[in-house]
């Protein structure tokens, strides 16, 4: 069914077809209107045989799940940045514990300097928590994934987070073919988990594992992502029989033929990389792009696959690892490990900053002519970190960076 | 009147005689058919009163509710001395998730159960003082004011004992613990200090808010059945001393449980919508030296020198909580 409608509110629509029977919520921006619109499905009937827990707070909506879903039922919350931090806890707990559900992570950047607009910086803070992580680079990607989460989740017993781009995809209104109630209930059978809290066959859950048996555990949650990553594919195949449409999946190409510089990237910037290739390659440059869907599992083997033998690979990131690098390379890297590449990495829209196809186009073209840095952030304004860094090179006293800018700068409030 | 005052008790250590009560007026813990929610082969210290408030809890829930209890459990000894895995001595459904968080997974599996029409089952959240008053009091603020059907137990040893003694919201003043060692010139926890968790409970005005110890069984259980008639959120702060924290002879459990009460050091009552409706008073009236004085946690109040300033500024909180709760008359 075509509908023009806000990303969060066709998530919403998405989440409460795969009948969701306890729904969590705590307002944090961007994703703040998903959890509304589930609100008022649930109150208006709209949605039944649903709890909606206005909780006290991040931590406790991730909690609350975790009881949930051990109870038996299908559960989901929504967060962002702040939000998903303030979790952590519990959200390498229900992963620890093999605990089925789904949640949208809005994503968007880490303070300080708080910001609330998007980057990847949450997500990558979570990735080795053992949950799967799915990117979204488009709404319509966004509402698939999300049934095609559920699935997912409650068939190899793992939570997943579906990630989507804050603000930009969150918060755009576009045409999207929403999923009819039937092929939902067809595509999602009802969740039946093996081991659940139950007065009439008791078992103790979240036991203490010690050194005998924790690397055991441990194994398993990788073989369960492992299982994951055969799975994937198959579930984005099945949709495609139900739905009519391709979603999901581990890695996309877009203008792979023949190309010799390859952009590898994740969520919603893909769309203005698959603009920057046509223009590249109408100038004579051999562009393509890769966008990863399925970030955790990490899809070693699809990327190698995809990306064939070019001469180089530009990873852009949104988000980065502070004295490391872009983080979303390091993994690339790995899966390049066995053929001679040459990989650059652009750090790009940190904290919402606008990934343009301008500058896309002209990081590229230097890349293609191996003129670009190693790493680079994507339009940094040098004038203002050179400054900075050369009054740190001359007086070593501590103090916040931003507000030492404007310090430095002399604007008033600055101190 | 919070329930049937026996009056007949052992010589000396006011023990009921179980068996000189009917059965209807028997405790579930003496009765054949109780359930041993938790049962042996957990690994508590000797004397552990946390073990033995659990066990009552439990078995006295399930006994009012035809055993469908779930327990949400938070980290502290109570989880780690009952889940060495693979063992278990929980013979209830039972899930451990974080520290602070029993309460919000109690909440959830309440919700679950509404989701499921199985409103039949019912959740205890349980956790010690650190995963109540300090860690878990946002979880467990926002269960309260939700009014999520949920009866939280927090067994109060007034430490974090599990990591090795160490001041808790809870922790008394004047106690000494590895955080608030005895030394300097105010030796042991701070005054003005600590949380009322009782009374912050009840200011959420929640159906039920009761305080018990380990000494009264009768008590402990009544208040335990009393809280499953209702619904909604519910708390129950059980006082359990705890040997090892508190540098007492594992014998001594009871009897300090029973002195922490009848010093009015610890005030037993239940409070229904934010109101207290009725106290446990006290039967013989004792002086707080003689609960202190059997616990290493106060040593430094008696040795090398006797501070006299301290035992009666304690005595004077004590004499607080008797005037505040009316502690003292007839019951």
């Amino acid at each position: 069914m075509l509908e023009q409608i806000e990303g969060s509110k066709a998530v919403a629509r998405a989440v409460a077809s795969c009948r969701p029977e306890v729904i969590c919520a705590y307002p944090i921006s961007p994703q703040t209107h998903i959890v509304e619109a589930l609100g008022s499905m649930v109150k208006g009937g709209e949605l039944k045989s649903c709890e909606f827990i206005n909780v006290e707070s991040e931590f406790g909506a991730m909690s609350a799940l975790i009881g949930a879903s051990a109870t038996g039922v299908r559960s989901y919350t929504a967060t962002a940045s702040q939000g998903l931090l303030f979790m952590i806890e519990a959200v390498y707990n229900a992963a620890g514990l093999g605990l089925p559900m789904v949640m949208t992570l809005a994503n968007r950047a880490i303070g300080a300097p708080i910001n609330i607009w998007n980057d990847h910086s949450d997500a990558m803070a979570v990735r080795d928590s053992g949950w799967i992580q799915l990117f979204a680079d488009s709404n319509q990607a966004a509402v698939d994934l999300h049934i095609q989460a559920f699935r997912l989740s409650q068939d190899v017993s793992l939570p997943v987070m579906v990630c989507m781009d804050g603000y930009i995809l969150t918060h755009a209104v576009e045409r999207l073919d929403l999923p009819e109630q039937e092929s939902v209930d067809k595509f999602l059978p009802p969740f039946e988990p093996r081991q659940v809290l139950d007065v009439d066959d008791p078992v103790s859950i979240g036991a203490m594992v010690g050194p005998d048996a924790f690397a055991e555990v441990r194994y398993l949650a990788h073989a369960k992502q492992m299982q994951a990553m055969e799975l994937i594919p198959t579930i984005a195949s099945e949709f495609r029989s139900v739905f009519g449409r391709d979603s999901g999946g581990l890695v996309r190409g877009y203008g792979l033929d023949g190309a010799d510089t390859i952009v590898v990237a994740m969520g919603s910037v893909l769309g203005a990389i698959e603009d920057a290739v046509d223009e590249l390659r109408g100038a004579g440059i051999m562009a393509g792009a890769i966008g990863i869907t399925t970030f955790r599992p990490f899809p070693i083997s699809a990327i190698r696959e995809a990306i064939g033998t070019p001469a180089r690979v530009v990873v852009v990131d949104r988000a980065f690892s502070a004295g490391m690098g872009s983080i979303l390379a390091t993994d690339v890297a790995l899966a390049l490990s066995h053929q001679s590449v040459r990989i650059y990495t652009v750090v790009a829209g940190l904290g919402g900053r606008a990934i343009t196809r301008t500058s896309l186009v002209h990081c590229l073209e230097d890349a293609a002519n191996d003129a670009l840095e190693p790493l680079t952030f994507l339009d940094l304004d040098h004038d203002v970190v050179n400054r900075e860094l050369a009054r740190m090179g001359k007086d070593r006293r501590s103090g916040p960076s931003a507000e030492n800018i404007l310090r430095d700068m002399g604007l008033p409030g600055s101190g | 009147m919070a329930y049937r005052q026996v009056k007949f008790y052992q010589t000396g250590s006011f023990a009921v005689g179980g068996r000189l009560l009917d059965t209807p007026e028997r405790t579930v813990q003496s009765g054949m058919s109780r359930t041993n929610a938790l049962t042996l082969g957990h690994r508590a210290c000797q004397g552990c009163g946390e073990a033995l408030g659990a066990r009552y809890v439990l078995d006295a829930a399930m006994h009012a509710t035809g055993n469908k209890v779930i327990a949400a459990n938070a980290t502290g000894c109570l989880e780690v001395f009952t889940t060495p895995y693979p063992e278990t001595s929980w013979q209830v459904p039972w899930l451990h998730s974080v520290f602070g968080n029993a309460a919000a997974v109690g909440s959830g599996i309440a919700a679950a159960l509404r989701a499921k029409g199985q409103t039949d089952i019912r959740v205890v959240a349980q956790a010690g003082d650190g995963g109540t008053v300090d860690i878990g009091i946002g979880c467990l603020s926002g269960m309260f004011e939700r009014n999520d059907d949920v009866l939280f137990v927090c067994y109060d040893n007034e430490a974090y004992m599990n990591t090795g003694v160490q001041r808790s919201g809870s922790t008394p003043p004047a106690a000494r613990t590895a955080t608030t060692e005895a030394v300097g010139e105010e030796p042991g926890n701070p005054w003005g200090q600590g949380k009322d968790m009782p009374r912050i409970a009840m200011a959420h005005e929640i159906p039920y808010v009761a305080t018990a110890t380990v000494a009264e069984l009768h008590d402990l259980e009544y208040k335990v059945e009393k809280a499953m008639e209702y619904r909604g959120a519910r708390y129950i702060h059980i006082l359990v001393p705890c040997p090892l924290g508190w540098g007492s002879e594992p014998a001594d459990t009871i009897r300090l449980a029973r002195l922490a009460k009848e010093t009015g050091i610890f005030p037993v009552f239940e409070a229904e919508k934010g109101e207290v409706v009725a106290t446990s008073k006290i039967r013989s009236k004792v002086p707080v030296e003689d609960y202190l004085s059997l616990q290493r946690r106060y040593a430094h109040l008696f040795k090398p020198a006797r501070r006299d300033d301290v035992i009666d500024a304690i005595q004077d909180s004590a004499d607080r909580n008797i005037r505040r709760f009316g502690l003292l008359g007839e019951a």
